[in-house]
């Protein structure tokens, strides 16, 4: 059995080449040029899927981005693919391909027995059952996961590659049919800089599947002449296989290029590639759909589109079986009826629901003899596994009722045509409104809401000869809007016009004697009938909006594009109001699905996010740091040596920074240099404190709250000169920070004349803090380091083992500490020097852990520890960082009655009653132990740690009028027991800051 | 109700009768008008008739049944918040939700997935730690779950170490859960108009006419409707519509964007969310991944889907779910948030006397139906603000009494 509905000629396949693939586990044979779709066709597999609800077998209907059923899963292990329709998957050799959403196979699916449930399984059923008793839904819910879902998602990471390009153009042209060739045509003979952008994977669009003809000759072989033309065109780039999914603001279009169509193969570079274009003219020439006519059992394998039928005919010299059936509200499917019978197919009859078909085609199919049945409907069509009978009756006048005897027409392939919908998705992303055609019963676009026009079928011109003329004009009006009017004199495309009588506006056949029996599809991909869409209305869900979300009608992967209209023509009947009433859909992105590869590109993995380390990052790689996350900087957490736990690492680097030296990569903290007149202005406004009277080469710590009083940031600046300052503010904030200036700067004070810009990366800090750390630093540099010559908070620019320094005397370990700042480059030799000189002192490298402990027994904040948007300066008990004289951001908001309520959260220090007990950071604190919860929370534990030079644990909190509780007993239980605890002063260590300033 | 369904299905033919009400003429006057047909608005009517005896109730909505933002949520429940007030508040969301199926007679696929949330930093663990803790002391499921489990509960999750922000351990929180948003504006609205509350679609609010202090009417495309009292329940337009009451509210409207993927087998089963990566992605019954991220940065009160928020959407997916890459978006949408500056929400009385708020919902209003719906009723039945709704009245902004629930976001902000 191989290929026995390939035609003997036609099509655009290469016979000379015979692929092999497999389809379910089956061996099969096609051409390169096949689909996947049409070469099961040509094999004769008439079954190719199961529905997502009742699980019917299915067959192809269509031959696009349209098909509802054909959904395969594509390929095995970690590059399968689900749910990808057949008709859009190009046949290469070896490829295999399964049925979805069926077990055991698509022959014998197990779900299908849900088909016998379907009487009570209609719209909204899940709404009204599966809930008694209502914890068993879980139960239920996990059956319905399994029996939904369609494909299986891949269970390994996908090896191929995904990539993007950013461009830009005078006119981009979605579609490469007859309109979009002439719009590409005129554009570019114009001059503009032209994307020309097509599915499929050769150009002609529509014109593939036919037998027309253009300038007197074959219609593809103008496509090719015009092809060329186009290749020989400097600034044309013409993309196939390429999809215009997305139509965002401003023009900006996104498209997905397919660029593998055998197996992806990591060798050939990317697999898809998401285009980003911002065109400044849009020509969307993305043709038609066709619909279908619903009757009885429309979903049984081998009903199929008229148009797609004439696809595989002709693009593919397949027949989808021997003898068809054509049934159509309109002219265009007598092309499929003639293009079959040239082609030698059995033509069973042509079922035309119009009396009088007047049209120059249907006069042809008669004049050649085929039988057309006027005034008539296929009722229902009948057959077992696939289509053998169409039952056709009479229409009475107004086509309310069928009549008359039911005439059997025995057929394999049942062609329908419902007319044509434009593809109106771009257009409709562009947010533009469609409106509807009446003679053609279709939406078309309406006015143009960004610089966009529409051209051909897409833009309800359905005949050749107005796609080219539509597109010339296009594409011509683009490029003149574009600033491009080079005129030509190349000759114009043109074809003859076909005496095309209109079509009768048709949606569903009536029922016999007025009661429908067998299923009307409109949503054959998600099982939705015309029944409940009748229910939806009856039940009160009259809004399109409402039956859609009810139904799920055209909510499937093929989002609705073939059956959506129906719906609403059954809406506007049953409510008696025309179809733009009901209302049409907007259309979102992605015009087809897209796979999250695409979207990430290249972001992933190692390109996720970029890592920021600082100039000495290698030495602390040797040297075996464990690193931390903070924002994007990789810092070292803590140093161990080999053996060392963390607590033992952490105890011996804070005893080591407190008795002799110890050294810290700085470099991360945020540095933002601030120049200008208006410099101590701009601080006196961002920060609580007063700077106008800092001496030039004086530090001063700052505080920084957003409008609502609230903590935002904190760090050390330093006046540098008389208008020049640098600030330094916490590493996780160093953007944030500069922004927020910038937003003051630019929207509330632009009449201050200072800049800001961040210094951050330009500098390497090395601080140095310990007893020994002035001795250390004096062996390196040759300026007085004498406490009344170099005080604490102050600065001093000098070398530093030969290198150019900036030197600042601050200190958040609370010992004497200098922070040495030297260019990047010089980052790394300076910290070895650093450690070389140091080690006669035991110099110590120590990480973030021990400069949070550090801090911590000396009550310094952190913020974003100790604070979480809701903490003031005064509850920190910073009342002395916060002016009472001048203006500030967030000032006034401290005075708003919240804010100086007596029982805020306060800041203090807490003191566990076993020593050695570290309070969770995070934990709840309680004044009256319960038993059980819910006690009052009157509290919570901000930091906590051991302190080895302390001897016991600390920890910081906030708790409600905490200041006013000092001393007193508080409890915080946990799941393994209740620890206690005393509200102490913040500072455990040196509080009178001896040993930082000595 | 399944007997009538089988009953129905023998037959072959559906009941007639509708199960949402039919249209109604509007009154001239109603005791309340609720602005808005969202799931709020529609849960207000039904326990003002269903608690309090009050039925001369009419809900207006300008477009149709729940179609803003209790159609555009990803449907997530949960109730594990930073304050105490936040989490009192939603426990008891989540006490009603859990019997709302049957309350209702519809239903709405709720679905205990358990919900974690991921962190990657030392600063996040520590939050999770405080929320955890919270949420212990108040009666909410909720705990701080390291890797070994985190694998037990989701082994779909790169637990590597070798990643750009390695997950270092989650917030558990074993009874969040997802519903079917759509049915629960359905449901109250049945179950509000059986009990004599008229639900009036189309009809746009567009001026509210006040009289000494308080609120007379309203103004509608179909004429003015006369109220004795009147609340709105307008996410993405309660500035608009609380201007029309003379009215300040202090919110600000961010787009939140979120999208599906094509169906697939089952794939996952808890609800998963990492505030430092932005992102947050469960399956639904049918199938599809449902994912959403940070709202956009600036304020606007366009529902545009945009590009870069599929790119950084997706690489973040990846990061967390790596075998996802051939899963293909299906369909993108965004609503309208309300963001409030404590990221919590505006509820009860207003200077008006007569009038009442339901506002500044941002990204956590789905979760909050039940309840809202609850309170507000016996706000509006009684006039006074219950004990539950103290902390979020509108007052709090002009005395700052703000709330802080930032920390306990989902989404990036």
């Amino acid at each position: 059995m191989s290929q026995i509905y390939r035609l003997a000629e036609g099509g655009r396949i290469d016979r000379s080449r015979t692929l092999t693939f497999s389809f379910n586990k089956r061996k099969y044979q096609g051409h390169p040029g096949d689909t996947l779709a049409s070469a099961l066709l040509a094999n004769g597999v008439s079954v190719v899927g199961r529905s997502f609800k009742y699980h019917r077998p299915r067959g192809i209907v269509a031959a696009g981005v349209e098909e509802p059923n054909a959904l395969v899963q594509l390929g095995t292990g970690a590059r399968t693919q689900p749910n990808l329709p057949a008709t859009m998957i190009e046949l290469f050799d070896g490829l295999s391909a399964e049925s979805v959403n069926c077990w055991p196979n698509v022959d014998y699916d197990v779900g299908s027995i849900t088909q016998w449930f379907s009487p009570i399984m209609p719209a909204g059923f899940y709404y009204k059952t599966f809930m008694w008793p209502a914890r068993y839904w879980m139960a239920y819910e996990r059956v319905i996961r399994r029996a939904a879902g369609l494909g299986k998602a891949p269970t390994q990471p996908d090896p191929d590659i995904y990539d993007k390009m950013h461009t830009h153009c005078d006119v981009l042209v979605v579609g490469g049919g007859p309109a979009g060739l002439a719009a590409a045509l005129a554009a570019g003979r114009a001059g503009a800089r032209v994307i020309l952008v097509d599915q499929q994977p050769e150009l002609g669009g529509q014109l593939l599947a036919e037998r027309a003809v253009v300038n007197d000759e074959p219609a593809l072989d103008w496509t090719n002449s015009a092809a060329r033309e186009l290749a020989g065109m400097d600034d044309v780039r013409m993309l196939s296989r390429t999809t215009a999914f997305g139509y965002y603001e401003h023009n900006y279009v996104a498209l997905l290029e397919r660029r593998q169509t055998g197996p992806s193969n990591t060798a050939n570079g990317s697999r898809e590639r998401l285009w980003k274009v911002r065109a400044k003219q849009v020509v969307l020439a993305t043709g038609a759909i066709e619909r279908p006519l619903v009757f009885a059992d429309n979903d049984r394998p081998g009903v199929m589109l008229a148009g797609a039928v004439r696809q595989y005919v002709n693009r593919y010299g397949v027949t989808p079986g021997p003898r068809i059936a054509v049934f159509t509200n309109n002219d265009d499917a007598y092309r499929t009826v003639l293009d079959l019978a040239d082609s030698g197919v059995r033509i069973a009859a042509v079922v035309d629901v119009r009396t009088d078909p007047v049209g120059e085609l249907p006069e042809k199919t008669i004049a050649r003899g085929i039988e057309v049945i006027k005034g008539s409907a296929v009722v229902r069509a009948k057959g077992g596994w696939r289509l053998d009978t169409a039952e056709v009756m009479a229409l009475d006048g107004s086509a309310e009722t069928v009549t008359g005897s039911v005439r059997r027409i025995p057929c394999d392939v049942l062609a329908v045509s419902g007319g044509w919908n434009p593809a109106i998705h771009l257009f409709s992303q562009s947010g533009g409104k469609a409106r509807f055609l009446d003679d053609t019963a279709c939406f078309v676009p309406g006015a143009s809401v960004q610089a966009e026009r529409s051209a051909g079928a897409c833009n309800g011109a359905f005949a050749l000869a107005d796609c080219l003329a539509e597109g010339l004009a296009a594409g011509a009006s683009a490029a003149s809007a574009a600033g491009f009017t080079r005129k030509s004199r190349r000759k114009k495309p043109a074809a003859d016009t076909v005496g095309e009588a209109a079509l009768r506006p048709f949606w569903v056949v009536p029922a016999v004697g007025g009661k429908r029996r067998g299923k009307h599809f409109l949503d054959p991909h998600n099982d939705v009938s015309v029944a409940d869409v009748e229910l939806a209305q009856r039940e009160g869900y009259e809004s399109s909006e409402l039956t859609k979300r009810y139904t799920t009608l055209g909510m499937g992967t093929d989002q609705g594009k073939t059956g959506n209209i129906h719906g609403l023509a059954i809406m506007a009947g049953m409510r008696g109001v025309d179809i733009p009433t009901v209302g049409t859909t907007t259309f979102r992105p992605p015009y087809t699905p897209v796979t999250f590869g695409a979207f990430a590109g290249r972001d992933i993995g190692g390109l996720y996010d970029p890592v920021r380390v600082t100039p000495m990052h290698r030495w602390h790689v040797n040297a075996g740091a464990k690193f931390e996350d903070v924002g994007q900087w990789k810092r070292p957490w803590y140093f161990p040596q080999e053996g060392e736990t963390m607590r033992e690492a952490v105890d011996r680097e804070c005893l080591a920074t407190r008795n002799a030296i110890g050294i810290l990569d700085a470099s991360t903290l945020g540095k933002i240099d601030i120049q200008g007149p208006d410099a101590s202005e701009l601080l006196n406004r961002v920060y609580t404190n007063a700077w106008k009277q800092l001496a030039v080469g004086r530090c001063r710590y700052g505080l920084m709250c957003t409008e609502d009083g609230m903590l935002f940031d904190d760090g050390v600046t330093t006046r540098l000169g008389e208008n020049h300052y640098m600030m330094s503010t916490t590493s996780g904030n160093a953007a944030r920070v500069l922004a927020w200036i910038e937003e003051w700067l630019q929207t509330e004070w632009p009449e201050l004349k200072v800049y800001a810009n961040s210094v951050t990366e330009s500098w390497a800090t090395a601080a140095i803090s310990g007893p020994l750390a002035r001795t250390l630093l004096g062996e390196l540099t040759d300026i007085d380091l004498a406490n009344d010559a170099f005080p604490h908070m102050s600065f001093q620019e000098a070398h530093v083992a030969g290198f150019p320094a900036r030197i600042f005397r601050v200190s958040f370990t609370g010992e004497t500490s200098f922070e040495i700042n030297v260019p990047a480059s010089h980052g790394l030799a300076l910290w070895t020097a650093l450690m070389d000189a140091g080690e006669p002192y035991g110099i110590t490298p120590f990480g973030t852990e021990t400069m949070h402990v550090l801090r911590a027994e000396k009550g310094f904040i952190i913020a974003g520890q100790e604070t979480d948007g809701t903490v003031t300066p005064i509850d920190l008990g910073m009342d002395w960082a916060v002016s009472k004289k001048k203006d500030f951001i967030g000032k006034r908001s401290l005075n708003r009655a919240d804010c100086v309520r007596a029982d805020r959260k306060q800041l203090v220090g807490l003191l566990t009653e076993n020593p050695k007990d570290v309070l969770p950071e995070g934990a709840q604190i309680v004044s009256e132990l319960k038993d059980r919860p819910p006690m009052e929370m009157i509290g919570h534990v901000t930091s906590s740690y051991h302190s080895a030079n302390l001897g016991h644990s600390i920890a910081l909190a906030l708790i409600k009028g905490g200041r006013e509780r000092t001393g007193e007993t508080v409890h915080v239980p946990l799941v393994g027991g209740t620890l206690t605890a005393t509200i102490t002063d913040p500072v455990f260590f040196d509080p009178e800051g001896a040993r930082l300033r000595g | 109700m399944p007997l009538t369904l089988l009953k129905y299905g023998l037959r072959c033919s559906y009941p007639s009768r509708p199960f949402l009400p039919d249209e109604r003429e509007a009154k001239s006057t109603y005791d309340v008008v609720v602005i808005g047909g969202g799931g709020h608005g529609l849960a207000i009517a039904y326990y003002l008739a269903q608690d309090h005896g009050i039925r001369d109730v009419a809900v207006i909505e300008r477009g149709y049944l729940g179609g803003g933002n209790t159609a555009r949520n990803t449907a997530i429940i949960r109730a594990n918040y930073l304050t105490p007030e936040g989490v009192a508040f939603y426990r008891e969301s989540m006490e009603l939700w859990r019997d709302l199926s049957n309350v209702l007679d519809i239903n709405l696929m709720y679905s205990e997935r358990g919900h974690l949330t991921l962190a990657h930093t030392d600063a996040a663990i520590r939050t999770m730690r405080w929320r955890a803790e919270v949420n212990k002391h108040l009666g909410v499921e909720s705990e701080f779950v390291g890797l070994d489990d985190l694998a037990t509960l989701c082994p779909e999750l790169n637990l590597s170490r070798s990643v750009r922000f390695p997950i270092l351990a989650a917030l558990y929180h074993p009874t969040g859960a997802t519903a079917r948003h759509d049915a629960v504006a359905w449901g109250y609205a049945r179950a509000a108009a059986n009990r004599g509350v008229h639900i009036l679609q189309e009809t746009e609010v567009t001026g509210i006419v006040r009289e000494g202090g308080r609120v007379i009417a309203v103004e509608t495309n179909r004429g003015r409707i006369g109220c004795g009292r009147a609340v709105q329940a307008v996410a993405g337009t309660s500035v608009q519509v609380g201007a029309m009451a003379g009215l300040r509210l202090p919110i600000q409207p961010y787009p939140l964007q979120a999208c599906v993927s094509v169906p697939v087998k089952p794939v996952l089963d808890p609800i998963v969310v990492s505030g430092s990566l932005h992102v947050y992605i469960w399956q639904s019954q049918r199938g599809e991944l449902v994912m959403g991220g940070a709202t956009d940065p600036y304020p606007l009160h366009g529902t545009r889907a945009t590009l870069d928020f599929k790119e950084s959407l997706t690489m973040h997916i990846l990061e967390l779910f790596p075998f996802l890459a051939e899963a293909r978006l299906m369909r993108q949408w965004a609503g309208v948030t309300d963001m409030t500056a404590d990221f919590a929400p505006i509820m009860g009385l207003t200077p008006l006397a007569n009038y009442f708020v339901d506002a500044g919902w941002g990204t956590w209003g789905f979760k909050a139906t039940p309840v809202a719906g609850k309170r507000m009723a016996e706000c509006i039945a009684t006039g006074r603000q219950p004990d539950i709704l103290k902390p979020f009245h509108l007052e709090r902004f002009r005395d700052f009494r703000l709330l802080g629930e930032k920390g306990a976001a989902s989404v990036g902000h």
